[in-house]
Order: C-alpha cells, then structure tokens, then sequence
C-alpha cells in the first residue's frame, strides 16, 4: 500500500499543479474584466480590445492582476478548490442545510448532486443486470452453437461501432413512442454498453479451459452441461468478473448520455444544465460525482470477485 | 484374459504439410493385470496410442477393442482412468473435490463419493489433504491425486501418459515405488507411457518399445523380474539386461533414418 500512496499522490499533485497554472490563461478574460471593475488598471482597458488580444499577450501585459484567476465566478475553467466548494454546496450543504435538503424537508433535494446520482444509479443498475445478464447468456450460445458464434459475434462487434450520443436520443424517441419513459429508456443504453465487454470477456473464459481438461472430461464420458457447469463456468470466473468491471463503468456512461436530451434529473442533466447557464463549476461537479461513483461500483465488484475467488481457492 | 487388443492399426493424421502416419500396423495383446510399459523417442506414437485406446483418437485403419467393445464404447462405458502428464487438477477445488469430480458426473451418491475419495485418498498415501487446494501441495503430491482421481471409479485398466515426465528423479523413484504397490493391491491392468528406459523396466511386466516416422512397434520384451521388486532391483544383472535390449530396440528402430 506505502509503495502505491506515493507514485499516485505524486501524479495527483501534478495535475493539480497543472490544473491551477490552466487556470490562468483559460480565464483571463474573465479575470481582467473582474479586477478593472474593482478598480485595477487594465491594458487594454476595455474588454471589447481585450477580447482582440491574445490570452499569453494579456497574460504578460498584466501580470499584476492575475491573483483574480482561481475565483472567478462562472470562470471557463474553474479551480480545483471551487469544484470541490460546488460539490460540498450541492452535496452535504444543500441536503443538511438548504430549504430543499432532506433534513428540512424530508426528501432528497431538487437541487442536489445525491438526489441527481440516485436517478443515474437507478438506471446504471438495471442496465447492468441487463446488459450483463444478456452478455453471459449471449456467451453461453456462443461458445455452444457454431451459428450463434458465425451470426452474432460480428454484430455485436458491429454494435459497439455505433457512436451512443448518436443512437441514444433515438432509442429514447423510439420508447417514448410506444410509451415507455422515465428510466428503462436509460437502462436500455446502459445495457446496450455494457453487454459488449461481457459477452467478450465470458466467451474468452467459458473457451478457456485446455485441450487435456476437455479430454479429462471425456474420458469420464461428461455430458455438454456436466461441462459446462463443472469446468466451463468455474474456469470463466476470473473473466467474468474483469468485464463486470468494465461493464458496470459502461453502464454508468451510457445512463448519464441517455439523461442528456431528457432533463428530467440524473448526473447528464445536471452537467447539460450546467453548461447551458454557464455554471462550469457545477459541470465539473457532477463530473467528479460521476467519476467517484463509478469508481465506488467499480471497487463493490472487486470486493465480490476477490470474496468469491477466495471461496474458490485461488492462490491469495 | 485378453483386455486390449490391437490388430493392424493405423492411424493418419491430415496436416496442412499432408499426410502424417502416426501410427502403423500397429498389433498388441494386453491381458489383464499386465502393467504395460509404451516408450520411444518422441513423435513414436506411443501417446497416440494410448488416446487411441482411450476413445480420444480415431484409428483410420485395423481393429482395437478394450474389454471386447470398441474403444468408444468403453470410454462410454468407463472403463478405464486416464492420468495425464499434468495433474490437471482444478484449481477451485480441494484435493477430495478433485477426486470427487468422475463420481459426481457418473452419479454415486453422496455416502458413496465420500467413502471413495477417503479410500482412494489412503491408496495414494495423501489421507489429510483432502480439504487442501491443490496450490498447497508439492508437484508430487498434486500428480499422486491426479492418479487417486483416476482410480476412484474403479475402473480395471488405467491409462497413465508420462505421469511422472515432470518431477524430478528422486520424487519419480518415490512414486514409482508406490505405483507398483498400487497395482500389486489392485490387481489392474496399466498402459504407461514414459521416456525413460530405467522406469520401463522397473515397472512393467511388458516393454514396447516404439520407433518414429511411421509410429511403430519395434520389440516387445516380456520381463523375467519377479513381480515383487525392491529399488535396488535395478542394480541387478538381469534388469541391466533387459535395459540394455531397450537399448538395443530404441536404436533399430532409429537405424533406418
């Protein structure tokens, strides 16, 4: 653990570092126009010249007025320590403290990142269990029909070609047609997602298995499902498991592209509603929700599968 | 009793360089109870041979019969273990389930799964590791169980392809010592197929000794050693003896290359 905690803090610290040196030319503008309101002398001195000007050319022109940079309200690119105020504000202020918050009102807040990751892990979940449940049935007919392996590997290969921004309004428009809203239209392209790493990673491990262990089973003449269930499947697991992880992340991406045309809650409205009023804050927010949360349902899947090959024997 | 027997065998494997002739003409008598040794160089077909009577290859040409039924029938009537040159052990079970594993597909019930891995488990000499995974045992230990696996159905012939081609000598000696143990108290009939001219001998009450390009039957040396036989055995003359025509047979097979 001490070996990993330094290399990872060290890249952490870089792109902080990084992070705050970009703040500087990224919200210049905004920085410069913000200090002359506050009486500072600016060259050019109207923001219609600046606008005509280079971001570096501002930069050094006025190197005195830049301390402005990491807290410019609605920046291009707000600084880290903003983000992490936005998150705090939207999370634990607004639930504990805002009108709305569940402490007064007693239900999750409009308004707050909790509520808007609840609607997205609702349809992350049953997208995954979909999309997986689908991908190892899938698996299963292809490693035991020649046809289905011919017919359907290349077509789900082909699936995951289609951009899903492209395709995601139109399965919502699609559903909508006949009825169906609200969060099966998201889970259906969550599943979409993430059925393709399953189906992969399965088919890999349920062929796993080595000519001598086939042959072992031979010689005791096993039946096709003797085989399956006594070697095929426990040999898959190690596979199984790495695809749930990449599929469950999938998951996550596509029921947040799926809120993006709808608005009606989700981490995907809450950064499109960002991006429409300007509140960038507020995008990287949701952002690093999203991230945080696929990072805790990516880590809930390792801690099953390292509980489960434990229970199978493998090698700590 | 005759319990294996080949007559004009052929095999051909179709390869994308043509036409290989893994085995040819090849005519053996095994009767029961013989523990019969297959050695030669590699590329002989003494493997091929041996999946040949386990139902795992096809013959292209002559007659084989096991127990006087084909050889898929025997396979499908489970008449023999078969022990690879890896253990093969799967690696999410323990060392009873392992064992476990032909019982469970051929249907005992659980008294009598239970009763069969302790006995096989004692036969093998690993009696307390049966709640062990194979990861915690030696290579040794591992091929020992891969053999109780093969005998817990008792089955009359086992089929045992280089078994011991990857431990180490003093382990093989071991192990050597206990498989003619085994087949003393069992009274079974064994195919073993191996390299090496001193286990041949050592264990087998039949040599066949094979040669390569085609696979074929060289000699078939019917060993004069009493049936009890201590290590030290081999350092007497008339096991160097019937070494040496190993020796011999290997060679004539290679004199036409």
């Amino acid at each position: 653990m001490k070996q990993r905690i330094v290399p990872i803090l060290t890249v952490v610290c870089a792109i902080f570092a990084f992070w705050y040196v970009a703040c500087i030319p990224m919200n210049v503008q905004e920085t410069l126009t913000a200090a002359e309101r506050a009486g500072a002398v600016v060259t050019p001195d109207n923001a219609r010249d600046r606008a005509e000007v280079g971001r570096f050319a501002l930069m050094v022109q006025n190197l005195d007025t830049l301390g402005g940079s990491w807290s410019v309200d609605r920046a291009r690119l707000p600084a880290p320590h903003q983000v992490a105020v936005e998150l705090w504000d939207s999370t634990w202020n607004e639930e504990v403290h805002g009108r709305r918050g569940i402490v007064k009102s007693g239900s999750l807040s409009n308004r707050s990142l909790i509520y808007h990751g609840g609607v997205t892990l609702g349809a992350t979940v049953v997208g995954f269990l979909i999309g997986s449940g689908l991908g190892v049935l899938l698996a299963i007919g292809i490693v035991h029909s020649r046809t289905m392996d011919m017919s359907v590997m290349p077509w789900a290969i082909v699936s995951q070609t289609i951009p899903i921004v492209a395709l995601a309004p139109m399965i919502i428009v699609v559903l909508y047609s006949i009825g169906v809203q609200g969060l099966i239209p998201k889970a259906v392209i969550s599943a979409y997602l993430s059925f393709f790493p399953v189906v992969v990673g399965m088919v890999k491990g349920l062929r796993s298995p080595d000519a001598m262990q086939t042959d072992l089973l031979r010689t005791y003449n096993a039946s096709k499902s003797d085989a399956f269930w006594k070697l095929r499947l426990p040999s898959s697991v190690p596979y199984l498991f790495t695809s749930l992880k990449v599929g469950i992340a999938a998951s996550l991406v596509g029921a947040i592209v799926g809120e993006l045309p709808v608005q009606r809650g989700g981490l995907g409205a809450r950064m499109l509603g960002g991006s429409y009023y300007g509140q960038t804050d507020q995008i990287w927010a949701a952002l690093f929700f999203a991230a945080a949360l696929a990072a805790i349902l990516v880590a809930i899947i390792g801690w099953i599968e390292a509980r489960t090959l434990k229970r199978m024997g493998v090698q700590q | 009793m005759t319990v294996i027997q080949a007559q004009g065998l052929d095999l051909t494997f179709q390869t994308n360089d043509g036409p290989v002739q893994a085995l040819r003409d090849v005519n053996l008598t095994i009767d029961k109870g013989d523990f019969v040794s297959f050695i030669g160089p590699s590329g002989c077909g003494k493997t091929t041979f041996l999946r040949c009577i386990a139902g795992l290859e096809t013959p292209t040409g002559g007659t084989l019969t096991v127990n006087g039924m084909t050889p898929d029938e025997a396979r499908k009537s489970r008449a023999y273990g078969y022990v690879f040159q890896a253990a093969g052990l799967y690696p999410w079970r323990t060392i009873g389930g392992n064992i476990r594993l032909p019982l469970e597909i051929m249907g005992f019930s659980k008294e009598e799964q239970a009763k069969r891995v302790a006995k096989t488990l004692d036969l093998v000499d690993l009696s307390g590791f049966e709640k062990k995974f194979p990861w915690q045992l030696s290579g040794g230990m591992q091929q020992r169980a891969s053999i109780a696996r093969a005998l817990s159905f008792d089955a009359d012939i086992l089929l045992m392809d280089e078994p011991f081609g990857a431990l180490d000598e003093i382990v093989r000696d071991k192990l050597n010592e206990e498989l003619l143990k085994l087949w003393d108290r069992t009274g079974k009939t064994i195919g073993f197929v191996t390299h090496s001219i001193p286990e041949a001998v050592y264990l087998s009450t039949k040599i066949v000794v094979m040669s390569p390009r085609p696979g074929r039957i060289t000699d078939v040396i019917e060993s004069t050693l009493p049936r009890e036989r201590p290590l030290d055995i081999r350092d007497s003359a008339e096991f160097i003896e019937i070494a040496h025509r190993v020796r011999e047979g290997l060679r004539a097979g290679h004199l036409d290359d």
